[in-house]
Formats: C-alpha cells, structure tokens, sequence
C-alpha cells in the first residue's frame, strides 16, 4: 500500500513510519500499522509496531518506556523505608504484594526474622493483592473481547477490598504498609472479621463472572487457541506467575521457595494444558480461589503476639506510642528515619510470587542506610519479551485478546 | 537447595570460575570469555533453564573494573538460584559477549542493561535502547548521572517548536531527605542526595 | 448565575424560550463531557474506578469515554507523564476537535509528584494548557468528581459565542 495510507492509521508519529519503512514495503500489500502507546486496551502505554499483510500479523515490534520514570536511579538516593512508596507504584494493581516482597528482600540481606504474627499479616495482605489484581485482570481481559459486564462485577468487588485496604492501611492502594522489619500498623479491631466476610461472598461474584465468560460462546472463539505458549517457549522468554503456569508448568514461589511462612497453608496451584488466552483466564479464577483458600486459613490460626521485629533495633521504628513516651525510642525513631534502617553490606536476590509473575529485587548494599545498587526484576517486562515471537500469525483483532491475557502493568514493566 | 557437592563438581569442571559467596544464593565469578559458555551449559547439561534476571553494577567512576554484569539463574529441579558475576572489558566503552541466543529472555534485559549502563553486547541481534528513547544521549543508571537528570531536547521537534518545552534537571530540594550520618550536624543534617540543584547549586542550565 | 440560566414560564412565553446563546451552548457542552481517558499510570486505575460501579461517573454525563481523542472533549491525564510520553500526550492533545479541556489527574500529572527523575517531566502543564489540577496520589475519585463538576462550572462561564466567532473569523480571514 502506498505509504499515505499508513500515515493516516498510524497515530502520526514519524519515527513509527520511519521504523516500519525501513523493514517493509517488499512485498506491495504490506502495511505498516502502529498500536499505542495511547489505546483502548487498558493494561497501560505500550506500543506495538505491527507489519500487517491484510489482516495477518506478519512482524510485531514492542516499544517500551513511556512509562520509564527512573525507580532504580531513585532507589540509590534514598533510605530503604523511603523507597517503600515507590514499590507501590511497580506493579499498581496489587501494591500490597509489591510491599512484601520488597520488605523482604531487604530482611532478607540482614537475616532478620519476623515474629509468626507479622508473617501472617504480610501472607493475608498479599493474598488479598492477589485477589484484588486478578479480579481487575479478568473483568478487563472480558472487556478486551467485548465483555463490559464483567468488569462492573470485579470492580465491585474491588472497591470492597479497597475498603478494606483503607482500614488497613489508609489508602485505596497506594498502601506503603510494609516497613523493613515488620509492618507499618498492627491490623484494626474486627478487621478479620470483615476479611472473613469478604472472602465468604466473594465466590458468589466469581460465580459470577464465570457464568458470563467461562461458557461464553462468543468469549471462547475469541480466546480459545489464541496466543498459545509452549510450554518451551514460555521457559525460554523467562515468563512467571499464570502466564507461566498455564502454559503447564508448575512454578509457583510459594512452593517451591516457601517465604514468609507460605509452607504452613495448604493450596493447588492451578496449571494449564494448553497456553492460550483461555487457559490464562482459567489460572486466574482458580487462583484467586485458592487465595481465599489460603487467607481462610491465615485467619483461623491468627498468630497473636509482635507484629514487628522488636530487637531490630537499629531496623524497625517501634510504634508511635512508644517514640512518644520514651526517650531511647525517640533517638531508636530519629535515626532510623534520617539515616535509614542499617543494613549490613552484602548483595541479594529475593523473589517474591506476585500476582503478575515472579518480583525480584537484587540489591547491592554497601553498609547504611541506603541501598548502592537496586534492580527491580519486574515480572510484566519479562512476560512482555515474548509478543515478538507470540503475536506473528495471528489477526489484529486478537492483539487486544492477548494483550489482556498476558496481565501485564507497564508500570512496573518500564520502572 | 545447592549442597556442596554440586559446587565442588563444578568449580572442578570449569576451571575460569571461582566462588564468590554463597548466603543467600550460590555466587560465581566467571571469566569473561567463558561466560557465554558457562550460560549454555547451565541450560543445556544442567537444569537452569530460567533465566530470571539480567543486570549490571557500576562499581564507580574509579574502581579498576568498573563494569560487572550480573544475572540470576533458576534451576526448578534444585529450586535455587545461581548467580554469576562478570567483569565487562574497558571502563570507557564496556564490552560484553550477548547470551541472547542461549536464553531468548536475556534480550530485552540486555537492551535495558545498554541503555541505562551503555554496556554494549556483542552478537546482540537488536542492541538499540529500551526504555529512553533512542537519541537520548546519557546513561541513567551510571554513578555519575544525576537523579535529577541533564538538559537534553525533546525527541519531538515539532512538538517543541509549539510547546517550547526540554527535558529538564528536576528540582531536588524538595526530595527525599538522607543523612549522611557522620561529621558535624551542619553536615549531616538530612538532605537530598542528588545535590545537581539545590539552594547551594543553582539550577543547571 | 441567574444570566445564565434558562428562564423559563410558561404562562407567559408559551412554546418559546428566550435566552442567551452562551447559556444554552454551555449548558449542552457542561452535561456532555465525552473524557479522553490518557491513562499512562496508577491514577489510571482511579480513573477506571470512577467509571465503574460505586463511584458511576455517568450521573455526570461523561461515562462515554473515548480513547479516540476525535470524539472527545475532555482529555483527563490520569498518571506520570514522561518524556518519552509527552511528545504523544500533545500530538493527542492536537488531535482533538475544538472546544477541549484538559484535567491533570493526580501530583505526577501536576507537578511530577514524588517522580523528581531525570525521565519524569515536572508537570503535564509544560505541554498543554491545563484547565483543573487535582490532588492526591492517587486522587480519589470522589475527587475527580468534584475535579469534573468544578470543570463544569468553568465550561459554564467561557463566551462560547465570541470564542466561536473568533474562530470563524480566523478561518475566513
Ligand atoms: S500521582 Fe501517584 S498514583 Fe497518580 S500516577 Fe503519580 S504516582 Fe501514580
């Protein structure tokens, strides 16, 4: 086609047309198409660089960045607990998740433990991410085929969670609730008692959802057999998390590398058979069951006793009511909160499973307050890598669908 | 979990590695030239056949080496990671074999490690930028970058001509506080740590 | 206000309403917001929660969000624009039709909120001209409402009529 037509699909950006003319425009009924970064499917800024014969994908190139905001450069200018806020901002739909792993990653460098109380609390909360993310990425991943229904339901029922966060937390969920060596607040009175509620009601709403999309003729042509991933290729491209799994493999963290206490609750981790879109939603629903599965048991045997790490002396601020009214615990508080948490120096790698994939943190420390080097291995920038070689040989139509089942947050994919 | 024995087996077996440190995770150093190899061998004759991460240090303008790349293997028969330094050639223009044909996985992250380090992988297929756009002429994540970042013109020229806007240093003085910890309060008082542009230095232009 | 109300009686008048121009053009353009969701970070999320069950930003007229900024009237930047982002975020800005206005959703749309880095430009308001700023990070969305209804007001006070004229003579001329 001549390349007028491509100017006016694309959304008149010179460098897409420059990029796309330099690899194409052999074969005359080529067409060069750009997707993004700004577009209706709503999982952020990415852009793709499509090479169109007809309908048919012929090349797919993804251009990542526009949500770049510079997190690792800003980690090294900063406390450890400072750094907090920032984890809320990777992966935004369950912030919660990216707190803990965060906050263990760095006990993990100084070898602290935490008291069985905190633990669970940490467990509960990022189950509950859990549920919260998965939730939105299948009310989404329905309004990516068509489906406008099921997102009400999910967000209805994620403004109960964000209920629930606020309590907990004070925020919808730009939580910040992990400090390094326990957590920010103990839990509020009766806030299990609601947690439990939740959890009781919440297979009516996923009941639901799977009644509007599981046997959804029009859901299942749309996605069944669409993107599918072997399970070769999804080790290959350093995929995690569901999208992992239902291309069948069984790597699930909480596992395999039990943290935080995961190894005294009982739960399945879902697989799939076949990799595609379908079976990315399926891990999803079944996930966010055996998350309730999980939290019901958290909260049956509740650990009473500290909930932070009370001889971390020079690590965790004890409580407001103690700066308050004692002197050694004011100066414990001051230094703490000018100078950081002291963190031995060393280097480590902690990966936290995420409701996305698998969240790592490499840091590098050099004694302090503040980290030397901090590498946020995001899940979704993983999962993302393999659209080039997933997205060739299917229609345009069905870029939507695979977008909205790969799950992915570009703001933790471009840091 | 890696016992002991799978370590000596190793080191025994290639002779260009030396270990590092094993607490939280096995730690190799590997010769630069070996490193592709090593890679495959993890994934072909051993069962790391996850490549979980790929990243770079920058040990400072000053050290002897300045560059070293670090990634992270996962093996699911051992449910342990490797991780394994090496020392990049040259401090000026840093120099790495690409492991991309190995584990598909280590492209994007060697594009991402390029373009906040300038690390250029050899034999890569696509070693352009990732995340900044492809004129940006600075790397981020070099000790000697500033958080707040150097004035640079936007990509867009058409853009700037109506908006007459640039990339510009951000204010730092409003940032996150540190203290340094030592020396006289007047020194250690909490402040940001990027000082490119503060009420003492003015703002760059 | 009274100015620009529609005063209507119907003893007197009958089938006839008099009124100015300006009230009738501000009032339809105010109940018809058609928002451009730029949702580039959280506050997208937020955004997303406005339109959905509890918060139903459709008692405002402006559920219809269209991510072709062609239909839409109001572009609400909902997250971190970066450099890499802006020169998109104003040729999008270009592209929609006359009247629009913008809302910068949140501290990073703003100002570059708690992203002061060298990939964050330091406020939407560098590109576009920005006619509400909302706080928070992210703002609830009982505060985009109210940002939304203060937008209204705003739309309900420009000479819609002289703006028209101004650029049909520019046109012409
Ligand atoms: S203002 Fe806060 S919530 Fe909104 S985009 Fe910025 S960091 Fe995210």
């Amino acid at each position: 086609m001549s390349p007028t037509t491509t100017k006016e699909i694309s959304i008149g950006d010179v460098a897409a047309r420059e990029a796309a003319g330099i690899n194409q425009m052999d074969g005359e009924d080529r067409m060069a198409l750009n997707v993004g970064p700004s577009h209706p499917t709503t999982h952020g800024v990415l852009r793709l660089i499509l090479e169109l014969n007809g309908d048919l994908i012929e090349k797919c190139e993804p251009v990542l960045g526009y949500l770049h905001r510079g997190d690792e450069k800003i980690a090294e200018n900063m406390t450890y607990n400072q750094f907090v806020p920032y984890t809320d901002r990777l992966d935004y739909l369950s912030p919660l998740a990216n707190n803990v792993a965060y906050a263990i990653s760095v006990e993990k460098l100084t070898g602290l433990e935490l008291p069985e109380r905190c633990q669970a609390i940490r467990v509960l909360v990022c189950e509950l991410a859990r549920i919260s993310s998965h939730l939105l990425g299948m009310g989404v991943f329905g309004m990516d085929a068509g489906a406008w229904t099921p997102f009400m339901y999910t967000f209805t029922e994620r403004e109960k969670l964000y209920t629930l966060f606020e309590e907990l937390t004070g925020a919808r969920f730009t939580t910040s609730y992990t400090r390094i060596g326990g957590v920010a607040r103990d839990i509020p009175e009766g806030w299990l008692d609601r947690v439990s509620k939740f959890c009781d009601e919440l297979p009516f709403a996923t009941d639901e959802v799977e009644k509007l999309l599981t046997r959804n003729r029009i859901f299942l042509d749309r996605t069944e057999g669409i993107g599918q991933i072997t399970k070769e290729d999804a080790l290959a491209y350093g995929l995690t998390g569901p999208n992992l799994r239902a291309s069948g493999i069984d790597l699930d963290l909480r596992k395999d590398k039990p943290y935080s206490g995961y190894e005294k609750y009982d739960f399945d981790v879902p697989i799939g058979t076949r990799g595609d879109c379908y079976d990315r939603y399926l891990v999803r629903i079944e996930e966010v069951r055996q998350s309730i599965r999980i939290i019901k048991q958290v909260i049956a045997d509740f650990p009473s006793g500290a909930w932070y790490a009370e001889d971390a002396k020079k690590i965790f601020a004890p409580p407001k009511e103690k700066i308050l009214s004692s002197m050694e615990e004011l100066i414990q508080n001051f230094m703490i909160v000018t100078e950081g948490p002291q963190i031995p120096s060393g280097e480590v790698y902690f990966e936290a499973e995420n409701p996305k994939g698998a969240l790592g943190f490499y840091i590098v420390s050099k004694g302090g307050g503040v980290p030397y080097r901090m590498k946020i291995r995001a899940p979704s920038f993983c999962n993302l890598s393999i659209l080039e070689k997933l997205v060739p040989g299917h229609q345009l139509s069905d870029i939507t669908v695979i977008l909205g089942s790969l799950d992915f947050v570009m703001g933790e994919c471009d840091r | 979990m890696i016992d002991q024995d799978f370590i000596d087996e190793l080191l025994v077996k290639h002779e260009y590695l030396s270990l590092v440190s094993h607490e939280d995770c096995l730690t190799l150093s590997c010769n630069r030239d070996h490193w592709l190899n090593f890679a495959s061998y993890l994934s072909l004759e051993e069962t790391f056949d996850l490549l979980v991460d790929l990243t770079a240090i920058d040990h400072g303008e000053d050290a002897e080496v300045r560059f070293s790349v670090v990634c992270h293997y996962y093996s699911r028969v051992h449910h342990d990671y490797i991780r394994v330094h090496v020392e990049c050639a040259s401090n000026e223009n840093p120099e790495i074999l690409s492991i991309s044909s190995v584990y598909p996985s280590a492209d994007w992250h060697e594009r991402e490690t390029f373009d906040m380090f300038g690390i250029r992988f050899t034999n890569h297929p696509n070693m352009k930028r990732i995340l900044m756009w492809d004129e940006y002429p600075y790397f981020p994540l070099r000790k000697e970058f500033p958080l707040a970042g150097i004035d640079t013109p936007l990509p867009a020229p058409d853009v700037v001509e109506v908006t007459d806007a640039s990339v510009e240093p951000a204010p730092m003085m409003g940032g996150p506080f540190v203290s340094s910890g030592s020396g006289p309060m007047s020194d250690s008082e909490p402040r940001a740590k990027d000082e490119s542009w503060t009420e003492k230095s003015e703002k760059p232009v | 206000m009274i100015a620009n109300e529609v005063a209507y009686n119907g003893k007197v008048e009958g089938d006839v309403i008099v009124t100015k121009a300006d009230a009738v053009i501000n009032w339809i353009r105010k109940h018809s917001v058609w928002p451009m969701p730029m949702g580039l970070a959280c506050c997208a999320i937020e955004l997303m929660a406005s339109a959905a069950s509890r918060y139903d930003i459709s008692r405002f007229g402006m559920e219809v969000m269209r991510f072709s900024p062609r239909q839409s009237d109001c572009m609400i930047v909902a997250g971190t624009v970066t450099y890499k982002m802006a020169e998109v975020v104003r040729r999008i800005y270009d592209q929609m039709g006359d009247p629009k206005w913008v809302v910068a959703m949140g501290a990073c749309a703003s100002t570059g909120g708690m992203y002061r880095s060298y990939a964050v430009m330091q406020g939407v308001d560098n590109i576009v001209p920005v006619d509400v700023y909302v706080s928070g990070c992210p703002p609830r969305p009982e505060a985009l409402l109210d940002a939304m209804m203060k937008l209204q007001d705003k739309i309900g006070k420009e000479s819609s009529v002289k703006a028209l004229t101004k650029s049909a003579s520019a046109v012409s001329s």
